[in-house]
């Protein structure tokens, strides 16, 4: 009978021993084989303010405010096609020239001293954005106003302006419509355009716009449904307009703590401004999207993560593991502290970071029935009368 | 066969129009007043709300912070003046240079065609002084403007002060997008219609005047400023210009929506409004507000500086300050920020105002009615004029039993057969044209009966009177599209005189009526009305005098700015009042 025991313990043993360092060199290995069959390589946005004129500043606050974020998770200027239909920071209006503030009492200018518009004033028209998503644009366009984009892209696509039940409403002059968008869509991915698409607007009856897609690998969001209207934020007394929408302003609060890094998921994404804070119900569409969202990071889309592990060891990525040398040489590597790059803008110029609230919680209602619970118990117990031991 | 093609059912038809007229006549009068009255009544009318996108639901928080000291200089202004007797055109000049305006002045002189009396001038000669403030980043392409009269006596002093400090507070901004012109004018409406004029490059009044040398583009929206004490309890709005016309309503929405978030007493006819709109009170106090504004209107004089920019599509209103016996006084440097609100809100303005109505009434200043609710009493005046002349064509148009031939007569023209039928007319109409309707008793006297010798038959007059009644419609319609409360009080006065009358009715008591509803006795109510909704009423040797006085302004409006209502009057509606009359006395 114990012969039969220290058998198993040592065949248990050995069994341990030999398959422990496959499992490791395979979780190397399903890393690296992941790194090639993954998702995508590179990082596209296409970001579009559609409405113009003194009274719209805020759908430009919007665009530039995920202009900004999306600039500080890593996507360069040379992925980013801005499109804005009016220049609000050089507007005769503006008490503040050269800024567009997003919160009130000039908190926070989204605007910088480093925005690259690629299409301005007039330029934003249907015609321009269908050309830019398909890429059918005459040669001479210069490469800032293309969508380079190929098969291995994920592309963030930031509507906004003023929209209606099917369509959006560019310059007050045309429109275009959810069939249009969809079918552009479905252009780009014939054309292998696209790897992943996010799609965003933040207009009166956005969802509207999302309805008609048929193309694999779109998720998409919008700030409210059919038939409710999307509400601004705060408006700004000393320059006398709505400065943001709400919708937009939350998601710039959320995308304030998410740096490259983060392994924030689409999950959370959808749970920005909620019905409390947003007045109209935002939704979204993950149907035609392959992969389940919760696995989807935010910086998938919003920024530009390099997949990129910084080792100091050469590896031999050809052959399946069979030295256990090499393993734990491995092992020892992981636990070694990991090397990152540097953020692309330095945290202090963040200026909207809130400090994280995570050290004292006010007692909620569970705890504060607990301790009721534990007060009653010993008053039944012992009495009122000590009391005084207690004060 | 069709309705009208089948001869007995059209003979149906004409029986049923013939025993119904006059029942359905009644009705339409009595509705049409009913209905005009009924527009008062709150739950008709629809509460004002903001039209235009750019002057939107957000307000900046206004800073204007020198009251007193647009006060004070508002006390030397009134020094210089009294010093100058009359506009210290020097001192002006200078102040608004200090305060970093560009400084032009224009003269302008003007011989009325007779004294007058009202305001003691005969010969006017006067001079305008206005500053432009350039808009430090935008083309020079659009204007607002703001503007206070330089009265001779001590009036309105405060307005200049405040629109001196408003200057001075607005040149130090960097947020206008259009040129703003500070204007103080002399001799009010006149000087003001000197400078328009020099300012469009238009002569439509005879005016003499040096041309402007500093022009700003194209004026968007003006305001008119009056203020004439330190401290005031309630402002009053004045919209009606000349000849009845009205500034786009978003100007009287922006003005009420900023009393409302300064907290200013604001007024309209010099009327508060009131919440109890269900009760006797209530309602009447909305009809007379509606009443003064109808009037108001009718008269076709521009009842405050502004109501000379209408004409060039240029929306312009007054604003009035008031100081009656309330505890509650609102001073100069609130006032300054409800302007300077106003301002920065026309300041966002991208094109002329023109989403919300042009054509509406005011019972309240938050409540209008807008002409698609306003017109139907009109029309059913009018409807009242259509159906008579469709009677007398039904009469016409039957063979009557009388002397004439049965030859060939079954269609209705036989009016052809009057033979010398034009005469008449013409004859009557050379002679109101030489005549002027002052002479209004001679030409009864001298009545045109000499001209209309023997042809007395029956026809005759039926004829004269459709196509009086279809003239009188015809006038009476485009009078009411272009101002609707003259064409509406014409309305009720004349057209129960032209329905009714015909040479049958006893003489003396009708010719009475005639003269009782003619034209110039609806001045006459019109005149004690007024001055009764005022809550001024006078006597009536005094109410006399006010009448005189009220044609002969007038005919100076007329001449001066080019009013309307005097030649349509007098060469319009008095012919048509005349032809009535030659009908009650058909031979």
């Amino acid at each position: 009978m114990a012969n039969y025991f220290t058998f198993l313990s040592i065949f248990a043993f050995i069994n341990v021993l030999v398959f422990l360092p496959v499992i490791h060199g395979n979780s190397f290995e399903t890393k690296a084989s992941q790194f090639f069959s993954s998702g995508h390589t590179n990082n596209w946005a296409v970001l579009v303010c559609t409405s113009r004129f003194w009274f719209n500043y805020r759908h430009v606050a919007n665009v530039l405010s995920v202009y900004r974020s999306v600039k500080r998770l890593g996507i360069p200027d040379s992925h980013i096609v801005l499109m804005l239909a009016d220049d609000m920071a050089c507007n005769h209006r503006n008490p503040k020239p050269a800024t567009v503030f997003s919160h009130k009492n000039m908190e926070l200018n989204v605007y910088g001293d480093d925005v690259e518009v690629d299409y301005r004033g007039y330029e934003v028209t249907v015609e321009n954005f269908l050309r830019v998503l398909t890429g059918r644009l005459p040669q001479s366009t210069p490469r800032s106003k293309r969508l380079l984009s190929d098969d291995r892209s994920n592309i963030l696509i930031y509507l906004t302006g003023h929209g209606g039940n099917g369509f959006l409403k560019f310059q007050d002059s045309e429109e275009i419509s959810n069939v249009e968008l969809a079918d552009a869509f479905e252009q780009m991915w014939q054309k292998r355009r696209y790897n992943e698409l996010l799609f965003i607007i933040d207009t009166c009856q956005g969802a509207s716009m999302y309805e008609r897609f048929y193309s694999p690998n779109i998720m998409a969001l919008a700030s409210s449904q059919v038939g409710e209207d999307s509400l601004s934020h705060q408006p700004d007394l000393a320059i006398g307009v709505h400065l943001m929408d709400r919708y937009t302003f939350y998601l710039l609060e959320f995308l304030e703590d998410i740096h490259p890094a983060s392994q924030a998921n689409m999950n959370d994404l959808f749970k920005v401004c909620p019905k409390s804070q947003c007045v109209s119900t935002p939704g979204h569409r993950t149907d035609l999207f392959l992969r389940d969202p919760g696995s989807v990071l935010i910086t998938d889309f919003f920024g530009s993560v390099r997949k990129v592990e910084i080792t100091r060891e050469a590896i031999n990525l050809t052959t399946t593991a069979e030295q256990p040398v090499e393993v734990t040489s491995v092992r020892r590597e992981v636990k070694s502290e990991a090397l990152s790059y540097v953020d692309q803008l330095p945290v202090a110029e963040i200026i909207h970071q809130k400090p994280k609230q995570k050290d004292w919680h006010p007692p909620d209602g569970f705890i504060l029935g607990l301790w009721t619970l534990i007060l009653l118990v010993f008053f039944k117990t012992y009495g009122i009368k000590h009391l005084k031991h207690i004060f | 066969m069709g309705l009208l093609s089948d001869p007995n059912r059209r003979k149906a038809l004409t029986t049923l129009l013939t025993r119904l007229n006059t029942p359905i006549c009644v009705v339409c009068y009595l509705a049409g007043i009913a209905w005009f009255m009924g527009l008062a009544f709150e739950p008709f009318t629809l509460r004002t709300y903001m039209s235009e996108n750019a002057m939107g639901s957000t307000m900046v928080e206004e800073r204007f912070p020198a009251g007193e000291r647009a006060l004070a200089t508002g006390r030397e202004f009134a020094g210089h003046k009294r010093k100058a007797g009359g506009m210290p055109v020097d001192w002006l000049v200078k102040t608004m240079q200090d305060r970093g305006l560009e400084v032009f002045t224009q003269s302008f002189s003007r011989t009325l065609p007779f004294p007058d009396e009202n305001k003691e001038r005969y010969m006017v000669r006067g001079i305008n002084v206005y500053g432009i403030l350039r808009a430090p980043r935008a083309p020079r392409t659009e204007a607002l403007v703001l503007s206070a009269p330089c009265s001779p006596d001590n009036s309105n002093n405060q307005a200049v002060g405040l629109l001196l400090g408003l200057a001075q507070y607005f040149r130090n901004q960097i947020y206008w997008a259009k040129d703003i012109i500070f204007l103080v004018n002399e001799h009010d409406l006149i000087g003001m219609q000197a400078w328009l004029e020099g300012y469009h490059h238009t002569n439509i009044s005879g005016m003499d005047y040096t041309p402007l040398q500093g022009r700003a583009g194209s004026i968007q929206a003006a305001l008119s400023l009056e203020l004439s004490s330190d401290v005031i309890t309630s402002l009053d709005l004045i919209l009606e210009g000349l000849n009845g016309q009205l500034p786009n309503l978003d100007l009287a929405n922006l003005f009420h929506a900023f009393c409302q978030k300064i907290g200013v007493m604001c007024t309209i006819q010099g009327k508060l409004q009131r919440s109890d709109w269900d009760t006797a009170e209530g309602y009447t106090h909305a009809v007379q507000t509606m009443m003064l504004m109808v009037l108001k209107q009718a008269s076709g004089r521009p009842w405050g500086d502004h109501g000379l920019f209408l004409r060039y599509h240029i929306e312009a209103a007054t604003v009035r300050g008031v100081n009656s016996f309330r505890q509650y006084k609102t001073d100069t440097t609130t006032v300054g920020r409800l302007l300077e609100g106003m301002f920065r809100k026309l300041n966002n303005l991208l094109e002329r105002l023109h989403q919300s109505y042009f054509f509406y009434l005011m019972p309240s200043l938050s409540r209008f009615v807008s002409i698609g609710y306003y017109m139907p009493a009109f029309g059913l005046l009018a409807t009242i004029l259509l159906l008579r002349a469709l009677d007398l064509w039904v009469q016409l148009g039957t063979p009557t039993e009388v002397t004439e031939d049965g030859v060939g007569e079954v269609e209705p023209v036989s009016i052809n057969n009057q033979g010398s039928f034009d005469s008449p007319l013409t004859h009557i109409y050379i002679d109101l044209v030489l005549k002027s309707w002052m002479l209004q008793f001679k030409v009864i006297c001298c009545s045109p009966l000499r001209f209309i010798s023997g042809e007395g038959t029956e026809q005759g007059w039926r004829v004269l009177k459709l196509v009086a009644l279809l003239y009188l419609a015809v006038l009476l319609g485009c009078t009411a599209l272009i101002n609707f409360s003259l064409g509406f009080i014409l309305a009720i006065t004349l057209v129960p005189v032209a329905a009714c009358v015909t040479p049958h009715l006893p003489k003396a008591v009708s010719a009475l009526a005639m003269v009782l509803l003619s034209p110039g006795c609806t001045i006459l109510y019109c005149v004690f009305i007024f001055q009764e909704l005022q809550e001024a009423p006078v006597s009536l040797s005094e109410g006399w005098m006010l009448f005189l006085s009220v044609i002969s302004q007038g005919i100076l409006d007329h001449s001066l700015f080019g009013s309307l209502v005097y030649p349509l009057l007098a060469l319009l509606v008095y012919p048509c009042w005349l032809l009535l009359w030659n009908i009650l006395f058909w031979k």
